[in-house]
């Protein structure tokens, strides 16, 4: 794994870090609080991007066992969350329904709406 | 070459559709595939890091599936009441994940340069803050261990020099990694013991923004590893998740009128602040299902404020019946959800979601408080601090300044309560006492599923 963080690159990433930053905070302010719950759980969702870093460090290892099973008990964890935090939050959007959409007709206009995807 | 020109526009769409999906997040109808829209970048940063030259497949296989079996099963598996719970666990083994690739990355390169390594501080510090701190947060919410404050003597001496011993480690450490595995190893274990003392103090009814915090946190360990593996992907996703996290906990801690540090360290709601607020004095008036029926039933307009009770006794789905009832008896019906209503951020939206309840039927306080003096009766299940009057205008109470929903504001007030106990924060509830309000008595469950009878035998 490559991991020499000279000044330059280092500059680089906190330009990066920072921009981030503010896009992220101009991105949720506006969320109404119905969604905050999925909100939450997709955005956890996305720390799981971790995974990235177990990856690497699970399968550019080689010669040191014991970082290679670091890696994988840090990609278990990783792939728990984004799987886990991506399908719960599918799970609880796909509860939000209009009053239109409400009870049997729901299933019916959700097909359609799947079928029309 | 050519490889990690392909890796980065990989990473680059991924980021585009991470931003793309926070974004539609914010309206119900596009909510779901927004997620979609996320689920495929994280996908696409995957694969395209598996493009990587090099990479031994058998570990990373297992590691894939055995991940993705537990997070399907769990995901599959929880029910929407303890949806908070699996969302502080979810942090939790994320910040783990970021703890462990910081630890893999010191240990196979225990000498790189001291940029590296102050990253590799920090990822290990963050995530394992985020590990523990959620663990705790779900063992509270589980009731595992009590959901009231944990406070001994002495609490801010030890925290203190724990973060001290922290700080100086971690200057050794970063001085000369090389040499100080030891010293690594005792960073590891400071920041999990620093994870469980920092949210032990925190009561139950302030876990929403714990969990949001936590959240951010998972975030910025997530950014720190990619500062350790000089990854802008890892930065660009962690820091966007840091950044939302940070401002959910505001609007949290906005919607409680208290400060961050305040939630953070004052014990809030433990037998100290019980003292605050002045004694209610009067008389609770119990009412029978029967009665409060033909109060229902005379209603033009009828507003349930939902708490944490009603998912404590699940009692959302016969919730939902009775509203329906009412509506087909021409009644308006709308449901008040309190920002921190539950146990997360919009956990009363998630149970009534749950039980069929249409959006268009939830109110944000601010927009049904106004209307609350036209309302004839509303019915609070489950909740307590969030319609305490005592928040208006009683300046000695702990609560004071909180917004909350006017309950008392309406014509009738229903409460539906299992016992007189006070609520998360243990502060008396005035509004049990007024003129208005009728107290139901009894598991909120039974007594919505007795109102509901009476509505069917009465047609």
């Amino acid at each position: 794994m490559e991991t020499h963080l000279d000044l330059t690159t280092l500059l680089d990433l906190i330009f990066l870090f920072v921009i981030a930053i503010f896009l992220g905070v101009e991105l949720i302010s506006k969320v109404p609080s119905i969604l905050h719950t999925p909100l939450m759980s997709g955005s956890n969702a996305i720390s799981g991007i971790t995974i990235v870093g177990a990856l690497l460090s699970t399968g550019l290892t080689p010669g040191s066992a014991f970082c290679t099973m670091l890696g994988v008990f840090a990609l278990i964890f990783a792939t728990i969350n984004v799987v886990g935090g991506y399908l719960v939050t599918d799970r609880m959007l796909g509860m939000f329904r209009t009053k239109t959409t409400s009870g049997t007709a729901a299933k019916e206009v959700k097909s359609a709406a799947g079928g029309s995807k | 070459m050519n490889l990690s020109i392909v890796i980065n526009v990989c990473y680059i769409i991924a980021s585009v559709l991470f931003i793309t999906g926070l974004k539609r997040l914010s309206s119900p109808t596009t909510a779901r595939g927004a997620n979609l829209l996320s689920a495929i970048g994280m996908l696409l940063a995957i694969v395209g890091t598996l493009l990587s030259k090099g990479l031994e497949f058998q570990w990373i296989i297992a590691g894939l599936l055995i991940g993705s079996a537990i997070g399907v099963f769990v995901a599959l598996k929880v029910a929407m009441t303890a949806m908070p719970q699996m969302v502080a666990l979810l942090n939790g083994s994320g910040g783990l994940a970021s703890l462990l690739v910081g630890w893999s990355t010191y240990h196979y390169h225990p000498d790189a340069t001291v940029l590296t390594t102050i990253s590799t501080y920090l990822a290990v510090l963050i995530g394992g803050v985020t590990f523990t701190g959620s663990v705790m947060a779900w063992a509270k919410l589980e009731e595992k261990v009590s959901g009231r404050p944990i406070l001994f003597k002495g609490q801010k001496i030890v925290n203190s020099i724990l973060l001290l011993v922290l700080l100086v480690a971690g200057i050794v450490y970063c001085m000369d990694p090389a040499h100080n595995y030891p010293v690594f190893l005792l960073i590891v274990v400071l920041s999990l013991v620093l994870g469980v003392m920092v949210v032990i103090p925190i009561g139950g009814a302030d876990m929403p923004v714990v969990i949001s915090l936590l959240n951010s946190y998972s975030g910025m360990a997530g950014a720190a590893t990619g500062f350790v593996i000089i990854n802008s992907m890892l930065i660009v996703a962690g820091s966007l998740v840091g950044a939302s996290g940070i401002i959910l906990t505001q609007i949290m801690c906005k919607a409680m009128n208290r400060s961050l540090a305040n939630v953070l360290f004052s014990g809030f709601g433990s037998a100290v602040s019980q003292k605050g607020g002045t004694a209610v004095k009067g008389e609770v008036k119990p009412i029978k299902p029967e009665d409060a029926y033909l109060i229902l039933e005379a209603a033009r307009s009828v507003v349930f404020v939902p708490g944490y009770g009603l998912a404590v006794a699940q009692a959302q789905h016969v919730l939902r019946e009775l509203g329906e009832l009412l509506e087909k008896n021409g009644t308006e019906v709308r449901y008040a959800i309190h920002p921190v209503a539950g146990r997360m951020p919009g956990h009363m939206n998630i149970l009534l979601a749950e039980a069929n309840v249409s959006y268009d039927q939830l109110m944000e306080m601010d927009s049904i408080n106004p209307t609350m003096e036209t309302v004839d009766v509303c019915v609070v299940i489950g909740a307590n601090d969030v319609v305490n009057p005592a928040a208006r205008h009683d300046k000695s109470s702990p609560i004071y300044g909180m917004p909350i929903i006017n309950a008392d504001k309406a014509k009738t007030v229903f409460v539906l309560k299992r016992s007189m106990a006070t609520g998360f924060a243990g502060i008396e509830n005035e509004l049990f006492y007024y003129d208005n309000t009728r107290m139901l008595f009894g598991d909120a469950k039974q007594t919505l599923q007795a109102l509901v009878a009476e509505f069917k035998s009465g047609h």
